[in-house]
């Protein structure tokens, strides 16, 4: 049975430390550019501020962590890629990018409207000695191109691999975990298959405390968010009173 | 000897009077100093990446696309004046058939080197047409832009070859009359492209569901945008060609083309204007009203930022819609020549703002419920290339009108001294 890999983020539990986002630019292989600004800056995994757009002993404020959703419905940056770089992948429902097909024309990221997905706009380089510590497992993006949250798909090959050394057919779910979700030091990222049911990010999905962001687009985002907070799952709806910073971790 | 070197007649048509060389020179070096610098700039994005930029990754869309969007909308007079002249049968519009093929080539082929220079790996251009996804409108704007620069390059040669030295090659005299004779079916093909591709750009942004302000329901695959692109461009079209042909003559000092052509352009862009300010109102009407509000999204919350208010909506529609529709196409006003080249030239820049809103008031206006309004300035380097693009524009006309033969010979009446 194919999976639909997607991820539950308790927002309650998150206090914004931003080890998701270190934990994410290391596996991936993200380059460390002093020039690169909140804007032009790569953050696969970025937390952003809100808060109820109260002020004084009423205001509230959440942290929550933004990437890709992985949508399932008419996945807006799948349509609109010119040749095919983007695509969903069927075993699994993770929307991969391909960046070595990639011709940096950045349609993807107009389309995409939750501002996931990121653009080389410099050659990748790190301090000096740094890159030894690089993940031989992923391979460095060029200028150019675009890319974006892939749930660690280096751990799934690495987790299938390992399965098919010892003769099964499906991975061991406790094998494949994206790096965001086991840096988190409150546990606030649940990782898990949507397809089953039984598992337990399913059953979380279908909380009432859970909620996806725009959901009303229609494109079935496999990224959901739950709070116990009534004005936190109000970020549900686009028309809002929240203000928000980004939180650089 | 040097008589021969200081002057360049043996390649004006016979009977033509042109400026002096090296007047013609003088006019010509601060163009070239332009598009040097836009070249230089250029490099510097294509050496160093699109980091000379200022886009970002939420403004990953600039001024090149909207400028590129206005040019070929603004070009759109190459193809509709064929169709008029070819396939309509309406000869009175051939006088202007040979600036709208150079005007139109000038623009495609500008539009297509920005955009070479806007993605950020050019060299990978043709993966496009090796692993095309026939899904997305950017791939039917890149076939069809293609495609039809080739057939403008068709058209051009023909005007290339009538030159007097040029056609006293033999080969070259064969090629141009065969060429000259696929003519007819180049205009046919052309406008087959150029209603797909006007109307691609269109759909480019009607079809981002992600982007609901931009987002528009349509009729089959194709988003309104798709068709009131076209409209758009083919009632601007023969405004802009208007306002080159006027520039030419004031520059030259020389009566081009009778006033009646002007009246005649005048009245089919004013008509096709009113026509598409209607199909705007109706769409604006029915996104207000449906579209947006079933995505999740009140549409007054994209008017309350600053400067992209409901002014701008209005601008759009009235100020440079409604207006110049009237200017062009009522006949007393169009009957002053000052009147209707305004006219024409608030339909231009009511294109201009159409699609600047859609490519850029999209990207600025929040989608997330905590984003904010953001803004963008384009480098020094942006704004160079294009400039760059509007030389190169510039120069290939004054080369083209003076060796080439644009009008036809009996319109060319001296007006002043020049």
């Amino acid at each position: 049975m194919n999976a639909r890999y997607g991820m539950v983020i308790d927002l309650d539990r998150c206090t914004g430390c931003g080890s998701c986002m270190i934990a994410c630019a290391a596996e991936n292989n993200v380059p460390a550019l002093p020039q690169a600004t909140a804007r032009t800056g790569i953050t696969p995994v970025l937390v952003r501020k809100v808060s109820n757009g109260a002020e004084g002993s009423v205001r509230r404020e959440a942290f929550i962590p933004i990437m890709c959703m992985h949508c399932e419905h008419d996945t807006p940056c799948v349509k609109v890629c010119p040749q095919q770089a983007v695509e969903v992948d069927k075993a699994t429902g993770i929307v991969m990018q391909m960046p070595q097909r990639c011709l940096g024309c950045r349609y993807c990221m107009t389309a995409c409207p939750y501002h996931a997905r990121y653009f080389n706009w410099w050659d990748p380089a790190w301090p000096t000695g740094m890159e030894k510590s690089l993940n031989p497992g992923v391979a460095v993006r060029m200028r150019g191109v675009v890319e974006k949250c892939n749930l660690c798909h280096a751990r799934l090959h690495a987790a299938k691999e390992k399965a098919a050394a010892l003769g099964k057919h499906e991975i061991d779910a406790a094998e494949y975990v994206p790096a965001c979700v086991e840096a988190c030091p409150t546990n606030a990222i649940h990782f898990g298959n949507l397809a089953d049911p039984n598992d337990p990010v399913s059953i979380e999905s279908r909380s009432p405390e859970a909620f996806r962001l725009l959901a009303k687009l229609g494109t079935e985002p496999k990224l959901y968010y739950r709070s116990k907070e009534s004005w936190v799952r109000a970020l549900a709806e686009p028309i809002s009173a929240h203000s928000s910073e980004v939180q650089h971790g | 000897m040097a008589s021969s070197v200081l002057t360049d007649s043996r390649w004006i048509a016979r009977g033509a009077e042109r400026t002096s060389l090296s007047r013609f020179l003088l006019w010509l070096a601060p163009w070239a100093a332009l598009l040097a610098v836009g070249v230089y700039a250029a490099g510097l994005c294509l050496y160093h990446g699109l980091n000379q930029t200022n886009m970002d990754n939420r403004f990953a869309f600039g001024l090149w696309i909207f400028l590129d969007l206005g040019i070929i909308a603004l070009g759109a007079g190459a193809f509709f004046t064929g169709f008029l002249v070819y396939i309509l049968k309406r000869a009175e519009l051939k006088p202007i058939l040979n600036t709208a093929v150079v005007v139109g080539f000038i623009c495609y082929s500008g539009a297509v080197a920005i955009l070479m220079i806007d993605v950020g790996q050019p060299l990978r251009a043709w993966f496009t047409f090796w692993h095309p996804n026939t899904h997305s409108m950017l791939t039917e704007v890149t076939f069809c832009i293609s495609c039809y620069l080739l057939v403008l390059s068709l058209e051009y040669i023909p005007i290339l070859l009538r030159n007097r030295q040029l056609r006293k090659l033999p080969s070259f005299l064969v090629f141009e009359h065969q060429l000259h004779k696929l003519v007819p079916v180049l205009a046919g093909v052309g406008t087959l492209l150029s209603f797909f591709h006007q109307g691609s750009l269109g759909g480019l942004y009607g079809v981002l569901r992600g982007r609901p302000f931009a987002f528009r329901n349509g009729i089959f695959i194709w988003p309104s945008t798709f068709f009131l692109f076209i409209l758009s461009a083919i009632a601007t079209g023969p405004s802009f060609l208007m306002l080159i042909v006027a520039t030419v003559e004031k520059v030259t000092g020389r009566k081009l083309v009778p006033q009646e052509l002007y009246r005649r352009l005048g009245f089919i862009s004013g008509l096709l204007l009113a026509i598409y300010v209607a199909a705007k109102s109706v769409d604006t009407l029915i996104w207000l009203n449906i579209t947006s509000p079933s995505e999740g999204f009140a549409p007054w919350q994209f008017y309350i930022h600053k400067p992209f208010g409901t002014p701008i909506l209005f601008a759009e529609i009235v100020v440079f819609g409604l207006l110049p529709a009237f200017l062009l196409s009522y006949r007393r006003m169009a009957a002053h020549r000052g009147w209707l080249l305004c006219g024409a030239a608030m339909a231009c820049m009511g294109v201009l703002l159409n699609r600047f809103v859609l490519t850029v008031q999209t990207l600025a206006v929040p989608t997330l419920p905590f984003d904010e309004f953001l803004s963008y300035i384009p480098s020094w380097q942006e704004v160079a290339s294009f400039a760059g693009v509007i030389a190169y524009g510039v120069i290939l006309y004054s080369l083209s009108y003076r060796y080439l033969t644009l009008f036809p010979k009996g319109d060319e009446t001296h007006v002043s001294g020049n």
